[in-house]
């Protein structure tokens, strides 16, 4: 059994709980992304993973060991931290073999895998450099190879990328999603960033106030949000009260929907993606429509985007620009809500805060 | 900004107040010592101009050299006590909590108010026989009977010491403030016990301000002329006890004057090969 389980890992500071019982299996050789907004919980979560706080409950089993209490100098854990935390007093090479100049291996050896390392990064010859000479992204490919330098069972990394430009994150995003799948290292990082979550993770969790709220692939995470927060927080989504009134059917703002998957009674949360919304000329009647009217309206180039006032409620729509109907701002509206693409949550009132 | 070198009378004013100041209390009376330091000493009266190096003759004895190597020996050792205590104590304090950080900080710059001479005789009565600490010991079961623990070498180190800790941290302190803490926990993560990772980078990336603050304590320490008197014998009398000897108690200025040169000559030649060497470990 090689994973890493996390079982009901709790930190709590004085009267502030960090981190709910946390409970995960991450499988051997899985890119997992600890997704969620600033202060949710998602640093302190690895921060207990990789031995720098002390759960305050919970245990933390790899391979069927407990290491919940192991020191972190004993776990041979790999981590990126935001800052980078490179040593200024050292080389680029020498930082990387600091973890085998502290193991004692021969000098040799040190400098012959710091620069098999900084080739496995694509950054070689920059072993001499002091630190300081380096850019942001060589820093970057500094620090990950540094947390490679042992090989090491996990590999954690915190916001790695947040301090690079957008467009050198975007390409350190598939490289590092790249670097791992040839390693088949095990892999967790921290973001807030969703779409960098999308891009590289096999298991995306997301996370809010301590709790985490879904563990699955990203896809599922977008297709199958398990609440509203998640429907929310990934992408962009619209939220629909309702209340069921009969069998599969539900009553919202602006008229009735029916939906084989709502439950027998009682209030519902409704969350369809914008580009699932269907937009149609007013008076075409048809199953699942409500009627509106256009308050705002812009061409993205490869996409339209409709916001469409229903019933006091705004409806984002996006079509493709040969589907959209003749219609100004102003004018009436039927959007279309297809069953296959209403994911029914739990009311808002059963979120956990 | 103005990034060419300043021209003129007038870009030049700013420096102009600093420059004479510096004059006028460092060069003008530096100078007026060294002069001092080559005249000639009239027996029962003061002084006369002249140029003879007699003064300087007279410490190349076994005795001056003695007490020479013996200030310097103690300011080393003193420089080196307050940072190896300092730099551990300020590397936690930095860690604590805000409050907590400005109420030590808030307390170390009480125990800088303090002068020199309330240091000397509280340390002299703490190590004394019939009120010091020993008494405590002798309460708690730990002596037989109370001892006097000053004056000694000990006595006079431990003053020393607590005279330049509070400045120690306080130099040390935003240097460890804004050293990055992920450094440490990056260090644990590699492999390293936390008292390995302070070792291995915690010390090495703070080594110029190591450096630059043992130079500071050390330069402190060898001026100190009351300690020694207080807490020390007189074979811990340092060259700065002498000199204030020869100055005020003899009279005799040029002697003081030539000692007082030396003194800053040879501590300027010892800061120098500190960052000399400093400078050649860097580009090692």
């Amino acid at each position: 059994m090689s994973a890493l389980v996390l079982d009901g890992l709790t930190k709590r500071y004085g009267p502030v709980t960090a981190v709910h019982g946390a409970s995960l299996r991450i499988p051997h050789g899985q890119f997992v992304c600890l997704l969620g907004p600033s202060g949710c919980g998602k640093t302190t979560l690895l921060r207990m993973i990789a031995g720098l706080e002390d759960p305050s409950g919970g245990r933390l089993v790899i391979d069927g060991r407990d290491i919940t209490t192991a020191p972190a100098h004993t776990r041979e854990f790999g981590m990126v931290f935001q800052s980078l935390a490179l040593f200024p007093h050292l080389t680029a090479g020498e930082n990387i073999a600091y973890p085998l100049r502290i193991r004692g291996v021969p000098k040799a050896e040190q400098r012959k895998r710091a620069d098999e390392l900084l080739e496995l990064v694509r950054l070689p010859g920059v072993a001499d450099r002091p630190v300081s000479k380096l850019s942001g992204g060589q820093r970057q490919r500094v620090a990950i190879a540094r947390a490679l330098a042992l090989s090491p069972k996990l590999f954690l990394l915190d916001e790695p990328l947040s301090a690079l430009d957008a467009k050198l994150r975007e390409a350190m995003q598939i490289e590092l999603k790249q670097l791992q799948q040839r390693l088949g290292i095990t892999t967790i990082v921290v973001t807030h960033d969703q779409r960098e979550a999308m891009t590289m993770a096999d298991l995306v969790v997301v996370m809010s106030q301590g709790r985490i709220h879904q563990a699955a692939p990203p896809m599922e995470v977008y297709r199958q949000p398990a609440d509203a927060f998640v429907a929310d927080f990934i992408g962009m989504t619209n939220l629909l009260e309702g209340e069921v009134t009969a069998p599969g059917t539900a009553a919202v703002p602006g008229g009735t929907l029916h939906l084989p998957e709502l439950p027998p009674t009682g209030r519902v949360l409704l969350s369809v993606r914008p580009e699932d919304v269907i937009v149609h000329p007013a008076g075409m009647d048809g199953p699942n429509r409500l009627t509106g009217t256009l308050s705002f309206m812009r061409d993205l180039g490869a996409s339209v985007e409709f916001r469409i006032d229903v019933a006091g409620k705004e409806i984002v729509a996006l079509s493709r620009p040969q589907d959209r109907p003749p219609v100004a701002p102003g004018g009436a509206l039927a959007v279309e809500f297809p069953p296959a693409a209403c994911v029914v949550l739990p009311p808002m009132a059963e979120r956990p805060q | 900004m103005i990034r060419r070198a300043p021209r003129g009378l007038a870009e030049h004013a700013p420096i102009l107040f600093p420059a004479l100041m510096l004059v006028v209390f460092f060069v003008i009376p530096f100078s007026l010592m060294i002069a001092v330091s080559v005249f000639r000493r009239v027996p029962g009266g003061f002084y006369e101009p002249d140029l003879v190096f007699a003064n300087y003759e007279r410490f190349l004895t076994a005795f001056f050299g003695g007490v020479m190597s013996f200030s310097l020996g103690l300011a080393a050792l003193v420089a080196a006590l307050s940072v190896g205590i300092a730099f551990p104590f300020t590397y936690r304090l930095v860690k604590l909590p805000r409050r907590a950080q400005i109420r030590w900080l808030v307390f170390l710059l009480s125990i800088l108010s303090l002068s020199e001479v309330i240091i000397g005789f509280a340390w002299s009565t703490l190590l004394s026989r019939t009120a010091g600490i020993t008494n405590l010991f002798v309460a708690l079961g730990l002596m037989a009977e109370p001892q006097s623990l000053s004056p000694s070498f000990g006595a006079l180190l431990a003053g020393l010491v607590y005279q330049a800790f509070p400045y120690t941290v306080l130099v040390l302190y935003p240097a460890l403030a804004r050293l990055d803490p992920y450094l440490e926990e990056a260090a644990r993560t590699l492999g390293s016990s936390p008292l390995r990772a302070f070792f291995t980078v915690v010390v090495p990336a703070l080594r110029n301000t190591i450096v630059a603050t043992t130079i500071m304590v050390f330069v402190f320490a060898l001026g100190s002329y009351l300690l020694p008197q207080l807490l020390g014998r007189p074979q811990h009398w340092t060259l700065s006890v002498l000199i204030t000897d020869q100055a005020i108690y003899q009279s005799n200025m040029p002697f003081a004057a030539a000692m007082a040169v030396f003194l800053v000559l040879v501590s300027l030649a010892l800061v120098g090969l500190a960052l000399l060497a400093g400078r050649r470990e860097e580009t090692a």
